[in-house]
């Protein structure tokens, strides 16, 4: 049962309360706004100063990301005669021709591999680790747990180099499968404590009304843990997919060329000329968006209780 | 439907053993009562009936099959769950027609099936609701429901009224009983209330410790226990226990207690030293003529009867008598017993002492 308080709180509270709201999502989505807005401005745009905040918009920063350019001359730009599309015509405007597509395509989806597949490695062996932990005896439970848990006192990036020699070693250097190990190894022990509390919570009778009504422990594992701890795999999948997209420092590490993830990369857009602020930024903008679309997917699961109150406590 | 047997069953759980060696026999279409307080062995013993709980040893026959180390999905038996347990994904339909999908039945006939059984239970019009909003005695309506769609050959039932309100109890444990009458199912529940179990029970088995006190039927128990145990957990106000230091000789009918003759049920059994004298409030009447004589200290109003609490030369009693018969407190009233409803405990076994009264209940078990 939850508690509530005394007192009513009064009106001047509320609003105080609802001011400091206000402030804190002013200051989260600021940054936020800021990069999204950068994507649509010009490079020069980009940096004025002081800042605009009323300009142009144009697709210049996107274009940029997903294409290589070089500069061409008056007369190579009169030689190619008119520009064939709109992109093309982006372009001309500040003399370069289109050499071909960028690396970032490939990038994000590195990225989608990479977060994606060690998510739901994450949930499998994590369901499955807590399920056994929460409702069998297991021996040295508590040592085990406690054991996996260490494995996250300290940053993960502590160990970067033992993993780098040892990567290397077995060949998982740059490779899809040594990055979905990797993070799947560093999510998993945050995917067991949360998902152990989760089942734990589930009534074992469940299982023993399915065991009865004829199923086999894992049919009512499937058909009647799995459902009730949907609120808890879905809190968890977002947590390890957040943490798989967002990693920089192994993935600058430990990738390269085959497997590098987005958030290596778009630094390096920038270039040479370190004036491409706005194809930094539309890359920041399309990263952020797979995240955004998994959590408001999973959302109703995070906001659905778990029993419904169909058990009497 | 079936008869279940358990033979010699013993459950340990590490060092500490919650059932010892049990015998029991459950006959076809029985009402079968396990009792005994918290922590004796019941649930355990009934989950071991289920397939929840593996016996560490003995055997348990259900329709003449052995089936101690069977899973329980292979018993053929439903489950009451004192929780419900009703499946919150799952609407009251899907809940109740769940184990007729294991078992492979067409979804028109799992319908035809969970209609039939809603009509038996008065369940028809919630049958498309979530089993979330459902009042305590729907969700166990739904939780029986689920029980005997698949006509399973026997019910085990862990309490199944406790998580109910005191008053809608009583009208559930009519209910249920009347069910039981109409489809004469073999069925076992466990309980703690010994007024349920003498309620509804066709037989009961009393538990403590792990171990089978007595099984039998109600009444052969409340006049009959065959042990103090029984003796103090059946009853409201329980048996009185005369403790007194004294001899009954094989063949003898009569005690002394305090001084004073008591006549008992011939004994068939010879004992001495520490004893009880085991007599029930109802049987104790109050006569000048005794010589025996106790103290009141306090009455209860009961309506017809009142509990009269007496201080006696063997210790503290309550006995039941009409409320028109008008006791004060301090008065000293002489006190003389049914003979033919006595029973002496040998102190030390904690065991009734056989006699001609008993024998025919306690020498079958």
């Amino acid at each position: 049962m939850s508690s509530y308080s005394v007192t009513e709180p009064s009106v001047r509270q509320k609003w105080a309360a609802g001011t400091l709201v206000v402030i804190y999502a002013l200051i989260t989505i600021l940054p936020l706004l800021w990069i999204i807005a950068t994507s649509f401005k010009s490079p020069s745009d980009a940096i004025a100063y002081p800042p605009k905040t009323v300009f142009q918009p144009t697709l210049e920063g996107y274009v940029n990301l997903f294409t290589t350019r070089t500069r061409a001359t008056e007369q190579d730009l009169k030689e190619l005669g008119e520009p064939n599309t709109w992109y093309d015509r982006i372009v001309r405007k500040d003399g370069f021709v289109i050499a071909g597509p960028s690396r970032f395509l490939e990038r994000f989806s590195n990225s989608m591999i990479i977060g994606f597949g060690s998510t739901v490695l994450c949930i499998v062996l994590g369901t499955a680790a807590a399920y056994a932990f929460s409702r069998f005896k297991v021996p040295l439970k508590d040592d085990l747990l406690f054991f996996i848990l260490s494995t996250r006192m300290m940053p993960p990036i502590a160990v970067a180099i033992p993993i780098f020699l040892m990567f290397r070693s077995l060949g998982l250097n740059d490779t899809h499968a040594g990055m979905i190990l990797l993070y799947t190894a560093v999510n998993l022990s945050l995917a067991v404590w949360l998902l152990k509390g989760f089942i734990d919570e589930i009534p074992i009778e469940y299982e023993e009304a399915a065991l009865i009504d004829g199923y086999t422990r894992f049919q009512a594992f499937y058909k009647v843990v799995l459902p009730q701890a949907m609120t808890g795999i879905a809190s968890t999948a977002i947590f390890c997919l957040i943490f798989a997209w967002n990693e920089y420092a192994f993935a600058v590490l430990l990738t390269s060329g085959t497997a590098q993830t987005a958030p290596p990369f778009i630094p390096t857009i920038i270039g040479v000329g370190g004036q491409d602020w706005p194809a930094v930024a539309a890359g920041a903008t399309l990263f952020l968006v797979p995240v955004m679309i998994f959590t408001i997917v999973l959302r109703k699961h995070l906001l659905r209780g778990i029993t419904f109150g169909a058990v009497r406590k | 439907m079936a008869q279940i047997r358990i033979q010699n069953v013993r459950k340990e759980f590490g060092a500490f053993t919650a059932v010892q060696s049990s015998s029991f026999t459950v006959e076809d279409g029985e009402f079968f009562m396990l009792l005994g307080p918290s922590g004796c062995g019941k649930t355990t013993t009934l989950r071991m009936m289920a397939g929840l709980e593996l016996p560490t040893s003995g055997e348990i026959y259900i329709d003449g099959e052995e089936v101690g180390m069977k899973p329980a999905s292979q018993r053929d038996i439903a489950f009451v769950f004192q929780m419900f347990a009703l499946y919150p994904h799952m609407n009251v339909r899907k809940n109740i027609s769940y184990p007729l999908l294991s078992q492979g039945m067409s979804r028109a006939e799992a319908k035809t099936r969970v209609e039939e059984v809603a009509r038996i239970l008065k369940i028809e019009n919630i049958l498309d609701r979530p089993v979330g909003g459902l009042s305590g005695g729907d969700r166990q309506r739904v939780a029986l429901g689920r029980a005997i769609v698949r006509r399973p050959k026997a019910f085990f039932m862990d309490e199944p009224l406790g998580a109910l309100d005191a008053e809608f109890r009583e009208h559930m444990a009519e209910e249920l009983r009347a069910l039981h009458d109409r489809i004469g199912a073999t069925t076992v529940y466990v309980t703690h209330d010994q007024l349920e179990a003498m309620q509804m029970g066709d037989k009961i088995v009393v538990m403590n410790h792990g171990v089978v006190e007595q099984f039998g039927k109600p009444q052969d128990i409340y006049d009959w226990p065959a042990t103090k145990f029984v003796a103090k957990f059946i009853g409201s106000p329980a048996m009185n226990f005369f403790d007194f230091d004294g001899m009954i000789g094989i063949g003898s009918n009569v005690i002394e207690l305090s001084g004073h003759r008591v006549t008992v049920p011939l004994s068939r059994q010879g004992a001495s030293g520490k004893l009880t004298l085991g007599v029930r409030p109802e049987h104790i009447r109050f006569s000048d003529a005794s010589a025996y004589r106790g103290r009141v200290l306090a009455t209860e109003y009961l309506g017809t009867t009142q509990i009269v609490t007496m201080a006696t030369p063997n210790g503290e009693i309550k006995a039941r008598t009409p409320a028109k018969q008008s006791v004060t407190s301090g008065e000293i009233i002489g006190l003389e017993f049914d003979p033919q409803t006595l029973t002496i405990f040998d102190d030390m076994k904690g065991q009734a002492l056989l006699s001609e009264a008993n024998e025919r209940v306690l020498r079958h078990g």
